[in-house]
């Protein structure tokens, strides 16, 4: 590049700002007029009636239409599409009037050929002296392919509405089906036992889970009754079916043996032969037998637990202990098991408490600590003396209080000998 | 439920004096009156509201299926007029709303005891025997512009819309906020509008009535002015000298000094 710079203009150079405006000057050869008629956007100036009062040669351009029979003759409504007409009265024209000013509204423009043409339209009212509207300017942008991308975006996220609808309705209907099947795992309602109070309490960790605690109490025959609780391996629908074994083998385990360790023990025969291939499955459970005394006021329970949290005792005269059941192994595991059994007299006023580790096991305090043993414990001697409604009542508000700590499904089942009327 | 809170009510003007109740139409909201109150301040009890799913009004209210008639909106106008124990108020609405007035006179005649409708129609869609100006089509490609300008609506408008108390600023440094809202609730609305017959309904007035319609008005065009003064018995139709679905802005001063006169005869 051999050539001298005194012909070209200096943008940040010494030369001059003179000769740097008459450089661009003489580059640009242009005047207003021509830049209002040529400019790269559409410009109209109406009376405020609309009537178009002056049109650049870009807008009559993109409208295929001739200066004189617009100018006078038209309104800037007229331009627009039937809806965008509707938009004009109900929207636009309101809004410029309040505001003296609008700013980016997306209308179409009609085209002498009937073809159309999205803009986007900005407008200023101008004001003569007295404050008082003389006309309206309004500048239209050729909006084309950002109209394009805005109608993409626009099916997009009704797309997306629509593939949420749907995934809402589906959780819907997937949460009915869990919830029957939940329900179906659990008995509608207990049995009547004369000489014995019963309440029972079943926590629902989510919605979409199904849980796998479970409990039951039957008739065994007319002097006999059999209750269960216990919580199987893992959620969701395979433990539901594990659920449902479980459930219906005690209770014809039962009727054909109610001796509690025998019954645990058929149990444990079913799940390991049922689970023995990749799939390991198991559970925890206390298996009981009720019998009132004939004399009445006396109910004697013969417990076996399987790997079970101990159930809780809950005396008239207000203490409160567990009935140990230690060292009884998971029911499912292995061939040939050990189960734990114990046994106890519930006399009037005194209670008998099952539940499973979503309760000793919720989360509390800041630190976030275990609930545990000795804690239910504690709470439960509050309540020992209380008919069985009022435990689990206390119980479920207890769950309610630990809040997102508890995180697991817990199942509860009190039984109690009502206290004797003075 | 906090009706008047809801319903977004203002009340000004005088406050003994007669009360007008101010009803914005499909569009925008109660700032639509805006050069009306000063004429009738000194004199009368204004008051002013937005419709449920309209301006600021209180969106957690709206129900679409309660708004996908004009009996809905009607509902809304009887529960503000009872709710400040209005009686014999006159009631001005804009476009869809002389219709929703009719209703709502219908349904609490105690309330209301005159009508001032502002380029009515009781129906837009053209029908045997009748001219209300627009197709089905029509009302359809409308529909398509209001989703077409509510791309700006959904990222900028919905804090100041749904009421932002964080950041009251967004509420004044957004133009045309008059007129935006949710777009769900203005589609629902605006099908409510242009889909709505309620020839049967003119009828049934038996308040005394003005009728304003505009020289040049492409949603209310003169012949439905016409049909409308026609149809109520009674009714004094006043033609005004002014472009557009909107006198009360276009033409204040006529439109003003229509409604005060009309007022002025009740008394």
């Amino acid at each position: 590049m051999s050539r001298t710079g005194r012909d070209s203009p200096e943008p940040h150079g010494a030369g001059g700002d003179g000769a740097t405006t008459a450089a661009f000057a003489a580059l640009l050869e242009d005047s207003a007029e021509e830049l209002y008629d040529s400019a790269p956007c559409g410009y109209v100036s109406t009376l405020m009636d609309g009537t178009i009062a002056k049109i650049n040669a870009t807008l009559l351009d993109w409208l295929g239409l001739d200066r004189h029979a617009v100018v006078g003759r038209t309104r800037f409504a007229d331009l627009l599409t039937m809806g965008g007409k509707l938009y004009h009265e109900t929207h636009f024209a309101p809004l410029l009037r309040m505001q003296g000013e609008i700013n980016g509204i997306a209308l179409e423009v009609r085209r002498a050929d009937g073809t159309r043409i999205p803009v986007l339209v900005s407008a200023t009212i101008k004001y003569g002296s007295e404050g008082e509207p003389l006309l309206i300017r309004a500048t239209l942008f050729d909006a084309r392919d950002r109209r394009a991308y805005e109608e993409e975006l626009l099916r997009r996220q009704q797309e997306a509405e629509a593939a949420r609808r749907r995934a809402e309705a589906d959780r819907a209907r997937l949460q009915e089906a869990l919830a029957a099947l939940q329900q179906s795992l659990l008995p509608t309602v207990l049995p009547d036992i004369p000489g014995l109070e019963v309440a029972s309490y079943y926590h629902t960790a989510s919605p979409d889970r199904l849980g796998g605690d479970f409990y039951d109490l039957f008739a065994l025959d007319g002097k006999r009754w059999a209750f269960f609780l216990g919580d199987v391996s893992g959620k969701g629908p395979r433990a539901a079916a594990l659920t449902s074994l479980t459930r219906y083998t005690l209770r014809a385990a039962a009727l054909h043996d109610p001796d509690p360790e025998a019954t645990l023990a058929t149990l444990n025969t079913v799940l390991h032969e049922r689970y023995s291939g990749g799939d390991p499955r198991y559970c925890t459970a206390i298996f009981g037998v009720l019998e009132p005394d004939q004399d009445g006021g006396k109910v004697t329970v013969r417990l076996a637990s399987g790997g079970h949290p101990p159930a809780l005792v809950l005396r008239a005269d207000g203490t409160c202990d567990y009935l140990p059941t230690p060292g009884g192994l998971l029911v499912g595991i292995l061939p040939e098991p050990r189960f734990v059994t114990a046994m106890t007299t519930l006399a009037p006023g005194d209670g008998l408490l099952l539940y499973t580790d979503g309760l000793t096991e919720a989360r509390t305090g800041p630190d976030r600590a275990l609930y545990g043993e000795e804690a239910l414990r504690t709470f439960a001697v509050d309540h020992a003396g209380s008919p069985p409604r009022a435990v689990v009542q206390a119980l479920s508000g207890l769950l309610e209080g630990f809040g997102d700590g508890l995180d697991d499904d817990t199942a509860l089942l009190a039984l109690g000998v009502p206290a004797a009327r003075p | 439920m906090d009706i008047l809170r809801r319903n977004k009510v203002t009340v000004t003007g005088n406050p003994d004096g007669p009360a007008v109740v101010l009803a914005h139409g499909f569009g925008c909201d109660q700032n639509m009156w805006r050069l009306t109150v000063p004429a009738l301040a000194d004199v009368h009890r204004v008051v002013l509201f937005d419709y449920v799913g309209c301006g600021r009004s209180d969106l957690s209210a709206f129900r679409e299926e309660r708004y996908s008639s004009l009996d809905g909106y009607a509902q809304d106008v009887v529960e503000i007029a009872e709710a400040l124990d209005l009686r014999d108020a006159t009631f001005v609405g804009h476009s869809v709303s002389a219709m929703t007035g009719v209703l709502a006179a219908r349904r609490a005649p105690e309330r209301f005891g005159a009508l001032v409708m502002v380029a009515p129609s009781p129906r837009y869609i053209d029908d045997e025997g009748y001219r209300g100006g627009f197709t089905a089509a029509d009302i359809d490609e409308l529909l398509d512009s209001l989703d077409s300008n509510y791309l700006g609506w959904s990222a900028a408008m919905a804090p100041v819309i749904m009421g932002n108390p964080e950041r009251p600023e967004l509420g004044e440094e957004l133009a045309n906020s008059f007129c935006a809202t949710d777009p769900d609730m203005a589609r629902v609305f605006a099908r409510t509008t242009f889909l709505s017959d309620s020839r049967d309904d003119l009828k049934s007035v038996t308040v005394p009535t003005l009728v304003l319609e505009c020289t040049q008005d492409m949603i209310a065009p003169r012949e439905v002015g016409a049909y409308v003064h026609d149809q109520i018995p009674g009714s004094t139709l006043v033609t005004l000298d002014a472009t557009g679905h909107c006198p009360h802005l276009s033409a204040p001063e006529a439109t003003n000094r229509a409604i005060t006169d009309f007022l002025t005869g009740l008394r």
